[in-house]
């Protein structure tokens, strides 16, 4: 078991260009069912062995896909999300970064009451070790395992499951839910998630300056969840007001500093790691896992 | 996929821009015009009116009343004489740092008899994912300080965005700001201004403080703030029309045109790393080793050689960088690639402070190998932490 997606699920690309084509083959290359493209006025036509659709309407209906990947351009990308959202697809994972944050609350108001997850934008997707990787993220440095990931950020995710496979810890699911103040899903909603996966042991929370996303998500650690956390917060060193990459990462009115937010961690029981060297032996003081070999 | 022209360099705009913004969207303003030398100001005071007037420093920061740059004139020599001392002047504010920053226009414009001075602001609240506006009782005051210490002073509204900012909506804010009889609808005409402005405008944030009930019983707005989403100013072409370079650090202009995102700070290390949530650890990484971050520079996922090598040539141009740390983990982006980019970079420039280099991912044993057989003076690290520890002290023993 794993959380949102595993060798089951099917996908479809909305932006075949360059950059989609490009991830769309590492997809497939490790082993998820890349199933179609939506590049509209190609309908009926193929791409690289990828069928492509006018709509995404038609391709759900035609590939049975359940997940979308978005890499349409941000002036764009909005209008790809609702198309994916009223098509009815399970899952959408919106790669893009740089929506307007203003499309970003139209879009989030035109999900209320549906049943469709987006995970970003502006992240760099979702991968389930050895099943199914839906993104950009190299795959290799993944292996099949019962850590949960959820970061804001994707190389500082990245250097997360590096050290964990490192150290022999294999990943259940990584999600990487993106660096934009008005995004699809929050730290709170993955956690929930891997609560209830069976699979998923012990959770490595990755934050950053901006926000309350780590701290929400702390609280219900504190309240809810049985397994262990650990957690990193980038930005202590971040300055005031300026955004740091990142159009949420940034400290406004003295609110959403790493100090606040790993202040916060911490009294709800979370092993904070004080440097991003230390995530995967922040974890390990909190989660002694069987019969692990540490290659340290 | 990704965006051009991001991060780090957010466009800014003065004060008397952003009142002939609002002009333009029927919210009022006192008439007002900006000046750049002594005798125009005198000039425009007269065809204002028959004063007083205000004379008010043009810079990117607050707290200029303090600073002395905001003052009152009661005939046109006054104004010009006023404009005269305030243009050429350093005007420091809390907001400013010590440096200051110089004034090289003032916004002249009609005083008014002041009875009530109230706040406004609206922004994208990121709990609701909707905008939200904020009203207080307490204007001229910091927000953040009303919050703190009388939170019952603040009114909220979220708004549909499918909807719009309705009457009712603003009726409440208006009733909650103590706002009566002719005032409430002026208030609601002004509230709805405001948003259209914020949605048209694709902003993050609008700030009016104050707003002020005069004696002759109208609304106007005294200051006004706006901030730009730095990802929609692609549907905003004269926003780059309204920016003033002097105001900004070059520096960050420079990385803006070149697709970097960089923000300089007062350390004496400079980093060079791919992915925004990385490079910000690695600036922790290096404070918590006893060192001092001396930018923040997320070269992307596309890192081209001529990409890397801008970012050498930024990073150099800031003189108190004694060395530089590169930290790439590359996923997408080759080892190789990168190492290559490293040492045309290094040469190009022709490198002389010390230089760390952490790689790590996809094609890491050539990408190390190019930099070992490179005959550059880069030492080569393992992990964030041997990365950290050895620029600290190459740079120490500087």
């Amino acid at each position: 078991m794993s959380i949102l997606i595993d060798r089951n699920t099917r996908v479809i690309t909305q932006g075949l260009g360059a950059t989609g084509l490009f991830h769309a083959q590492g997809a497939r290359e490790y082993g998820t069912q890349m199933v179609g493209g939506v590049t509209p006025g190609k309908g009926g036509g193929a791409i690289d062995g990828f069928p492509l659709f006018d709509t995404v309407r038609e391709a759900v209906e035609k590939t049975g896909a359940t997940a979308s990947v978005i890499y349409v351009p941000p002036p764009f990308a909005a209008d790809a999300i609702i198309e994916a959202v009223d098509a009815g697809i399970g899952l959408v994972c919106c790669i893009t970064e740089g929506i307007p944050v203003l499309d970003m609350v139209k879009v989030k108001e035109f999900m209320r009451g549906k049943t469709t997850r987006l995970v970003g934008p502006n992240c760099p997707g979702v991968i389930t070790p050895g099943e199914c990787k839906i993104g950009i993220m190299p795959g290799y440095i993944h292996k099949p395992g019962k850590i949960g990931v959820v970061s804001r950020s994707g190389t500082l995710t990245y250097e997360a499951v590096w050290q964990l496979t490192c150290v022999g810890l294999g990943q259940s699911t990584c999600v990487g839910i993106g660096g934009d103040p008005v995004n699809g899903t929050s730290h709170l909603d993955v956690l929930r998630m891997f609560e209830e996966d069976p699979d998923t042991e012990a959770v490595i929370m990755i934050g950053e300056i901006g926000g309350s996303s780590e701290e929400e998500g702390a609280y219900f650690v504190r309240d809810y969840m049985t397994k262990p956390v650990a957690a990193y917060i980038a930005g202590v060193t971040a300055p005031p007001g300026k955004r740091m990459g990142h159009a949420g990462a940034i400290i406004s009115g003295g609110k959403g500093t790493a100090a606040e937010k790993v202040a916060v961690l911490r009294e709800c029981g979370i092993s904070v790691a004080a440097s991003p060297a230390e995530m995967a032996a922040a974890l390990l003081k909190v989660y002694k896992p069987d019969g692990l070999r540490i290659a340290v | 996929m990704r965006r051009r022209k991001k991060g780090g360099s957010e466009v800014n705009i003065h004060e008397y821009q952003a009142k002939a913004i609002l002009r333009e969207f029927g919210v009022p303003v006192p008439d007002g015009h900006v000046c750049y030398n002594g005798a125009s100001a005198r000039e425009w005071a007269k065809r204002l009116g028959d004063g007083p007037w205000v004379v008010k420093a043009q810079i990117h920061a607050g707290g200029r009343g303090k600073g002395g740059g905001v003052k009152l004139a009661r005939s046109a020599d006054e104004v010009r004489n006023t404009a005269r001392e305030m243009l050429g002047m350093t005007l420091r504010t809390h907001q400013t740092g010590p440096e200051g920053k110089v004034v090289t226009r003032v916004l002249v414009e009609n005083g008014c008899n002041i009875e009530r001075e109230l706040y406004l602001s609206l922004l994208v609240d990121r709990g609701t994912s909707r905008v939200t506006v904020m009203a207080s009782t307490e204007g001229g005051m910091d927000i953040e300080q009303v919050a703190a210490e009388t939170p019952e002073n603040i009114f909220k509204e979220a708004v549909d965005p499918l909807l719009g900012l309705t009457s009712f909506q603003c009726r409440n804010l208006a009733l909650s700001l103590g706002l009566s009889g002719k005032l409430t609808a002026k208030a609601v005409g002004l509230l709805q201004g405001l948003y259209s402005t914020f949605v048209s405008c694709d902003c993050s944030l609008l700030e009016i403080n104050p707003l002020v009930v005069t004696a002759q019983g109208e609304l106007l707005c005294l200051d006004a703030k706006f901030g730009f989403d730095d990802n929609a100013v692609f549907r905003h072409p004269r926003l780059g029309d309204m920016r003033d370079y002097d105001e900004e650090d070059p520096n960050e202009v420079e990385a803006s045109q070149h697709d970097l995102s960089y923000v300089s700070l007062t350390g004496n290390i400079g980093c060079l790393v791919n992915g925004a949530g990385l490079a910000m650890a690695t600036m922790d990484i290096i404070k918590h080793s006893g060192g001092d971050p001396a930018n923040f520079l997320d070269v992307g996922g596309g890192a081209t050689i001529e990409r890397v090598t801008e970012a050498f040539k930024i990073i150099l141009s800031d003189r108190n960088v004694k060395g530089i740390l590169v930290n790439i983990f590359g996923g997408i982006m080759k080892c190789d690639v990168i190492a290559t980019g490293v040492i045309e970079a290094a040469r190009q420039v022709s490198l002389k402070v010390p230089l760390v280099v952490r790689l790590e991912g996809t094609n890491v044993a050539k990408g190390k190998q190019l930099l070992a057989e490179s005959g550059l003076n880069i030492v080569a690290a393992e992990g964030m932490a041997d990365a950290a520890k050895k620029i600290v002290q190459a740079v120490a023993a500087c």
